[in-house]
């Protein structure tokens, strides 16, 4: 009773994307997003006609001004920096677009660009400072801070008379104060076009990443050439710019230098550009962070203005929020990681049912035996990492290596070798087509042909992506074995979605079905995925019908049958299952029958630990990976099974002495060629009675002329 | 290195003298005993409160919550004996608040590490906002005459020596003693010199850093009251004013680096000397309230440009974020 409430938990309830979800970038943003909406919901209870248009469009001017400056001042923290001086820069740019219009009486088009190189100039200030003399940003511009409001504050002293007693004729400056286009204030029309600029420059653009780059880390920025200095610098510039929009806008809507203009308004950009996500020291944010900060802090500044609080709260409140939502930030950004590998791993319920006896004396087909134990050692100490070998029709041996090579070993005594053909990834399954092209499933890369003439191409890495899964699958992780149908179509199994290659045996304390198997057709060049939803299939081989393959699931502990062609198209069928161990390749025996490599043997342990996913979870978050509870991969065996799944025989060699772990074999005449994912060697067993004259290419695509 | 320290100190001591001589030959009414004791007066507040940032520079961060750690306090215990409450009570109150502050000032760098200038600009505001919200009712509040019992560290004269001088020299001694006889100085300059290179060896920096922001703000606080003792009344808004920036040039140019780990307590004396100075000749010139804010803001700019030519940050020990 209690185990079926654990399975169908387990069956229903999504325990894996919460890791997934998490591992997201967008999640940084999602949480500020959560929080303007709850801050506008609770607003709008308390105040009527709090998100009224007319209220909305009074504060979207606003709103426009301070996420200009917002803008200005994500990008330079972006960069790693802070800008205390946006406040007092607003304050003199709104008052040198008022000086030039009022006082020198310029036209509106001269003033305006006049007015942004002021901007420029002022930050120029700040950039030169910092970024080429190298001092501390947030002491250097909390005293430009101070120059700046000095010198704004003996200005206005001296002209704030004259401003206030012209009012300029414009048409033009008008529109900008107060104008709208289809209901729409210009400010966000102007708003919307530079975010969106600003937001392909930030992620699409290069002088985007650069600012991204030194923020996250600025001495390797120096060392991989970025110009670190003059991008520091041109962020302060940019950020003065932007000040000096919102200062154009707010000197044309109100036409005012009172003394309090941008007066701790510092505080306010620094809190929505805090609130919004963009973390201080660098590195991280985007545009949409900068306006959902902007709009939060202007609800919550706005609702307490409307709720009339006194000014003491509003400071309160701001300061409140700022130090919280930095904690937040800098505890966020420094456990997140640590979080994520504690949930990302999540265990399912996996039953199996009592493992069938491999006893010696259990008269079974599985009984062990030491038949391995005299088994021939290839290339001992010069390959590392077999996972599949294979033998072409002149008697060559392929078989993959760690480094990243296909290694050939010549015939009649494979003591020869040479490296045939460089690939850089990891080698697992292997299969010659018609044409003599040897396809290999490349873990990490994808499935890849290399070419008789030995030229390496990228048949595919990537599938369609399916819409249910939180994690991007449309790339291939772990592509790792293959056969080829008699129409050139190629079937591979990707082994996980969740984990890469060096992470596989992860699965193992998952259980859950996170594999595939993904079907590549050449003469259309085109990808799809065929099954999803398998426990790490492994290998695959095509029937003997010609019409299905019979694929393993390793942590299924199952071999299954796919028919692709035929009536039964599409249906999935139980070959064997409640294997004994973990199966891994399939290939064709000389006899019409298959071979099967089991990668290692069951144990009562695991079996246990499978039907607990509690367990399991929290083993997985309170001990170091080493201690983990992991599948048994050091003893394993061959199997022949036929057609209908019977097993005929097994291979043993117990306690690994001469040939340790098993991921494939392959028949070529009269011998088998054992590979090991862990081995730093290729057996080679003398079969008793098999056709001698049996290669398989020749069986596959018929014996070439 | 040290003789550059040295001289830099010895350098900006000759400045002082230069200035304090110029402006006694120039300025009618500087070299009168009346400014004398003013500006002695003006720099003692000046004084106490560079020496607690001293400190906190040491250790490689800095407050800028220290002005609303000297209004907030002492006007709530001016206030609530205003309104009634027993001596004892309210100064019992303001000194719980200051811990209070000190405390989550020193938590939030030391154990949430969010950067130090963030966290005090931030926390300063928010004690000022507490005060004009739930505390003071008038920016003014006077010194009640139920005090003038303890009014004594701030009035009045010992052998000539007005009482906030002789509290400044007090504070100077304490700094000194804390600094170079006790662990806490030791740990200090570690700390400050190489934060993870101090708690490598075993030095408990996070509850060090704690104690430093506590002391910075007693200190404020301390000053806060020898001040409303002295003026007779507490001026709230001065949290407004641009008074950090003096504390900051004091330490800055009284050669005390901020990368941490460097100066003393001289270097706080001298330079509270020259700001002081400086400060109040500006003050008998006239000049506006914003044209000082313009001068003493080249002045600190040209002061940390010096500074970071002559203590360069350390690259190695710098911290990502550590803006």
């Amino acid at each position: 009773m209690n185990e079926t409430l654990t399975r169908l938990r387990y069956r229903y309830w999504p325990d894996h994307m919460l890791g997934e979800i998490l591992s997201k970038r967008w999640t940084e943003t999602a949480i500020p997003v959560m929080v303007l909406i709850a801050v506008a919901f609770g607003l709008n209870q308390a105040i009527d006609g709090f998100l009224s248009p007319a209220s909305l469009t009074a504060a979207s001017r606003q709103a426009g001004e301070i996420g200009f400056i917002v803008l200005g001042m994500a990008l330079v923290m972006i960069v790693g920096g802070i800008d205390l001086s946006v406040g007092s820069s607003f304050a003199l740019t709104n008052f040198c677009a008022l000086f030039l219009i009022h006082v020198l009486k310029w036209p509106v088009a001269a003033a305006i660009p006049v007015t942004l190189l002021f901007g420029a100039l002022l930050g120029a200030i700040n950039g030169i400072l910092i970024g080429y003399l190298r001092l501390r940003a947030f002491i250097t511009t909390l005293i430009t801070l101070i120059v700046y409001r000095s010198i704004y504050d003996l200005l206005i002293l001296q002209y704030s008379n004259a401003i206030a007693g012209y009012l300029p004729d414009s048409e033009a400056w008008n529109f900008i104060g107060d104008g709208d286009i289809l209901g729409v204030p210009l400010i966000v029309l102007v708003y919307a076009a530079v975010a969106i600029f600003g937001h392909v420059f930030l992620t699409r653009l290069r002088a985007g990443w650069h600012i991204t780059a030194i923020g996250g880390s600025r001495r390797s920025a120096y060392n991989s050439g970025i110009a670190v200095r003059r991008t520091v610098a041109m962020c302060y510039v940019a950020c003065g710019v932007l000040t000096a929009v919102a200062g154009i806008f707010f000197a044309a809507r109100l036409s005012t230098t009172g003394s309090d203009i941008g007066l701790g308004l510092e505080v306010t950009v620094l809190t929505a550009a805090v609130l919004g996500g963009i973390s201080l020291g660098g590195g991280k944010g985007s545009v949409a962070k900068a306006l959902v900060g902007t709009l939060i802090v202007l609800f919550i500044t706005n609702g307490l203005v409307s709720l009339s609080a006194p000014g003491g709260i509003n400071r309160m409140v701001l300061a409140g929020i700022l130090i919280l939502a930095a904690v937040v930030d800098i505890r966020w950004l420094k456990n997140r990681h640590r979080i994520i590998s504690k949930v990302y791993v999540s265990p399912t319920y996996h039953a199996l049912p009592p493992c069938p006896s491999t006893a010696p004396d259990s008269d079974t087909a599985f009984a062990q035996n030491d038949k391995l134990r005299n088994v021939d050692a290839i290339g001992l100490g010069r390959i590392e990492a077999p996972e599949d070998v294979i033998l072409d029709r002149h008697d060559n041996l392929y078989a993959g290596s760690r480094h990243g090579d296909i290694i050939r070993f010549f015939p009649p005594d494979y003591e020869r070798m040479e490296v045939y053909a460089h690939i850089g990834g990891q080698p697992l399954g292997m299969a010659f087509d018609r044409q003599d092209n040897l396809y290999v499933c490349i873990g990490g890369m994808g499935l890849y042909r290399i070419t008789p003439e030995r030229k390496v191409e990228k048949a595919t890495d990537e599938t369609n992506r399916s819409w249910r899964s939180v994690n991007d699958d449309s790339r291939l992780r772990l592509a790792d074995d293959l056969d080829i149908a008699d129409d050139g179509r190629i079937f591979f199994s990707e082994a996980t979605v969740r984990y890469e290659m060096d992470e596989w045996p992860v699965e193992s304390v998952e259980a859950r079905g996170n594999g595939r198997i993904i079907c590549y057709d050449p003469n259309t060049n085109s990808t799809h995925t065929a099954v999803s939803g398998l426990k790490f299939p492994n290998g695959i081989c095509i029937a003997s019908d010609g019409r299905s393959i019979l694929f393993a699931e390793t942590f299924g502990c199952t071999v299954k049958r796919y028919w692709f062609d035929g009536p039964k198209k599409g249906q999935v069928e139980m070959v064997m299952d409640n294997l004994p161990g973990y199966p891994d390749n399939i290939n064709l025996a000389s006899d019409g029958n298959y071979w099967l490599a089991m990668v290692g043997m069951r144990c009562p342990a695991l079996d246990l630990a499978w039907r607990m996913p509690g367990f399991r979870r929290r083993m997985a978050k309170r001990l170091p990976v080493d201690e983990w509870l992991f599948a048994n991969i050091n003893t394993g065996c061959v199997i022949k099974f036929n057609e209908k799944g019977e097993v005929l025989e097994s291979l043993w060699d117990l306690g690994g002495k001469n040939h340790p772990m098993i991921t494939s074999m392959r028949e070529h005449k009269g011998h088998l060629y054992l590979g090991g994912i862990l081995n730093n060697r290729i057996g080679r067993y003398k079969l008793a009675d098999a056709d001698p004259g049996y290669v398989q290419y020749d069986k596959r695509w018929g014996k070439a002329s | 290195m040290s003789s550059a320290r040295l001289s830099q100190q010895t350098i900006v001591f000759g400045i002082f003298i230069v200035l304090f001589l110029v402006f006694s030959l120039l300025l009618p009414g500087f070299f009168s005993a009346s400014n004398i004791v003013a500006l002695l007066q003006n720099v003692a507040i000046l004084g106490i409160l560079g020496l607690g940032m001293a400190i906190v520079v040491i250790g490689r961060g800095i407050d800028i919550s220290m002005i609303a750690a000297l209004a907030v306090p002492p006007g709530l215990v001016l206030q609530m004996v205003n309104d009634g409450y027993p001596v004892s009570v309210s100064v019992a109150a303001a000194l719980a608040l200051v811990i209070v502050f000190g405390l989550v000032n020193g938590w939030l760098i030391a154990y949430a590490e969010v950067p130090s200038l963030f966290t005090t600009l931030a926390s300063g505001l928010f004690l000022a906002g507490l005060g004009q919200v739930a505390f003071f009712k008038l920016d003014l509040v006077p010194w009640p005459p139920q005090l003038d019992a303890i009014a004594g560290f701030g009035r009045g004269s010992i052998v000539g020596i007005p009482m906030p001088v002789v509290m400044f020299g007090l504070t100077i001694l304490v700094c000194a003693f804390l600094l170079r006889y006790t662990r806490f100085g030791t740990y200090l300059y570690a700390t400050g010199d190489n934060p993870l290179g101090a708690r490598t060896i075993g030095i408990p920096t996070r509850p060090l850093i704690l104690r430093q922001y506590v002391f910075a703000a007693l200190i404020a606080a301390f000053a806060g009251m020898v001040m409303a003792a002295s003026i007779g009344t507490m001026q709230t808004r001065i949290y407004n004013s641009t008074m950090i920036y003096d504390v900051i040039l004091v330490v800055v140019l009284g050669g005390i680096g901020l990368s941490g780990g460097r100066g003393g307590v001289l270097n706080a004396v001298t330079g509270t000397l020259l700001i002081g100075t400086l400060l109040n000749g500006m003050t008998i010139l006239d000049m506006s309230y914003s044209a000082q804010n313009l001068i003493k803001g080249v002045i600190l700019l040209i002061a940390i440009l010096i500074d970071s030519v002559l203590n360069p940050r350390n690259e190695e020990t710098a911290q990502q974020g550590d803006i």
